[in-house]
C-alpha cells in the first residue's frame, strides 16, 4: 500500500527516504524555498520552508516524510512568518534590485513577490560587503549573498571541485573561496561549473552575459516561481 | 460637490522618476483629477502641507530637511506612503553608505575631475547630509508601500482607486516588481 502525508487536507503519497519538499514537489505542490536543491544534500538553512508538522513547525527540506503526518504549508501564519523572513534576507545584505544584474531572474526577488512583501519592515543593516571582480568570467558580489551554500554544495558535490565555503558565524558569516590569497581568480572556478550558475540571488554572476535578456522579459517578470520551480524540480525528479 | 481626496506628495532623496510615473496615468489623469486635488506637491508649488488625506512620498532620508519634510507630511498626512524603492530600501542614493561620508565629499568636491575651486559646500543654506540615507520606514510610521523603480502608473492607478472607494488596498501580482 502506498505510504501518504497530508498537506493542507490534501493527501499525497510519497516513498521511504522522501523529505515533505520531495513529496511535496512530485505531488504539485510548491513550499517556497531557497538553499533547497533536489540535487544536492538539504542544508535547512534559509527556513523558508518551515511548515507545521503535527503542529510543530519543521524544514520542509530536511524533514523526512512519515506516515500520518499532518502537514500545513499554505496557511496565512506560515506566509506571513516566510515574508518576514524574507524580509530579513533583504535588509541583513545589500539587496538594490534596480541596480542588480539579477533582477527579474532572482530567485529571492521572485519568493518576495510571490509572498507579496512589499516592504522590508526592519531597520537596514548596510553591512559593508566587498565585491571580488578578480576572476575573468566570474564575478562575487558579496552584497548579495544569503549563505545558501547552494555554489558550496554544487562545487563540491556536482563540479568535483572546492572553490566556496562559508565561514564564521551569526553577523560575521560569509562567503570565502579556496585559495591563500581569498581571490576568486586563483581557484580553479570555471564559467561553465554549475557552481557559477546555482547563486539564488545575485551574489555569483557570469561575467558579460548579465544584461543579454533585458529587464522585463526576464524570467520572474511574467511567470510566477512557484511554477518555474515546480516545473524545474519535477524535470530534475525524472 | 463631494469633497475631493487631498493628496500631498514630495521627492526626498529621489530623482522624480515615482511622480513621472504618475503622470504616465495620461488620460486617466482626467477622471482622477474629479477625485483628487493636490496639497503640497512639486506639482502646485505648495510650499507646506495642510491637512490632507494621503501622502505619497518618494526617495529616501539623505539630509535633515528631508527629516523635516518627511515629519510635516507625517503630521498632516492621515495615510502616508512611501513610494518606490528608494523611499522603502533607501534605494541606490543609499549605496553611499558604505563609503565615509567625508570621502564622499572629498570625491565629489576636492578630487573630483574637472574640480576648480575645490571646496565643500558649506553654505548654512545647504541642509547637513545624514551619515546614511534612510529608508523612510525607519524614521517616521509609513502606513503603505509601493515598490518598483518606479511603481507603474498601473501602481498608481489600483492603489489610489482602491483608497478612494475605501477598500484596502491591495496590488495585484503583476504590480509587484522591485526593478
Amino acid at each position: 500500500m502506498t505510504k501518504t502525508i497530508r498537506i493542507d487536507g490534501n493527501i499525497i503519497p510519497f516513498e521511504e527516504g522522501q523529505t515533505i519538499i520531495e513529496a511535496a514537489t512530485s505531488a504539485g505542490i510548491y513550499i517556497p524555498h531557497l538553499c533547497h536543491h533536489p540535487e544536492f544534500t538539504p542544508h535547512g538553512s534559509c527556513k523558508l520552508c518551515t511548515v507545521k508538522v503535527n503542529g510543530r513547525n519543521c524544514s520542509a527540506c530536511t524533514f523526512p516524510a512519515m506516515e500520518d503526518q499532518e502537514i500545513l504549508n499554505d496557511t496565512q501564519e506560515l506566509q506571513a512568518d516566510r515574508q518576514k523572513i524574507t524580509q530579513m534576507l533583504f535588509v541583513e545584505g545589500n539587496h538594490f534590485c534596480p541596480s542588480c544584474e539579477k533582477t527579474g531572474n532572482c530567485q529571492l526577488q521572485a519568493v518576495a513577490y510571490h509572498l507579496n512583501m512589499l516592504d522590508s519592515h526592519f531597520p537596514h543593516f548596510y553591512a559593508h560587503r566587498e565585491l571580488d571582480a578578480s576572476h575573468a568570467e566570474v564575478l562575487i558580489d558579496h552584497n548579495r549573498c544569503i549563505f545558501c551554500t547552494l555554489c558550496v554544495r554544487a562545487s563540491l558535490e556536482h563540479d568535483g571541485k572546492d572553490v566556496f565555503a562559508v565561514s564564521g558565524r551569526g553577523i560575521n558569516k560569509h562567503l570565502i573561496v579556496n585559495t591563500e590569497s581569498g581571490l576568486l581568480k586563483d581557484t580553479n572556478l570555471a564559467a561553465t561549473d554549475l557552481a557559477a550558475h546555482i547563486c539564488p540571488t545575485g551574489a555569483i554572476l557570469i561575467k558579460h552575459t548579465s544584461y543579454q535578456v533585458p529587464i522585463g522579459e526576464r524570467i520572474y517578470d511574467h511567470q510566477h516561481i512557484d511554477q518555474v520551480s515546480l516545473a524545474a524540480e519535477q524535470s530534475d525528479e525524472n | 460637490m463631494k469633497t475631493k481626496i487631498r493628496i500631498a506628495t514630495t521627492s526626498l532623496a529621489g530623482c522624480f522618476g515615482c511622480h513621472m510615473s504618475l503622470l504616465d496615468l495620461d488620460e486617466r489623469l482626467v477622471p482622477l483629477a474629479e477625485l483628487i486635488e493636490f496639497d503640497r506637491s512639486p506639482l502646485t508649488d505648495i510650499e507646506h502641507c495642510t491637512n490632507c488625506d494621503i501622502g505619497l512620498i518618494e526617495g529616501g532620508v539623505c539630509n535633515s530637511e528631508n527629516v523635516h519634510v518627511l515629519r510635516e507630511f507625517r503630521k498632516n498626512c492621515k495615510i502616508l506612503v512611501a513610494v518606490g524603492a528608494c523611499a522603502i530600501t533607501g534605494g541606490l542614493p543609499a549605496m553611499r553608505n558604505f563609503i565615509p561620508l567625508e570621502e564622499c565629499l572629498a570625491e565629489a568636491y576636492i578630487h573630483g575631475i574637472g574640480v576648480e575651486n575645490a571646496q565643500i559646500p558649506n553654505d548654512p543654506e545647504l541642509p547637513l547630509l545624514l551619515d546614511k540615507v534612510r529608508p523612510l520606514h525607519e524614521v517616521v510610521k509609513i502606513d503603505y508601500y509601493l515598490p518598483g523603480c518606479p511603481p507603474s502608473a498601473e501602481v498608481f492607478w489600483t492603489f489610489l482607486n482602491d483608497l478612494i472607494a475605501g477598500r484596502e488596498p491591495s496590488l495585484p501580482y503583476e504590480c509587484v516588481h522591485y526593478d
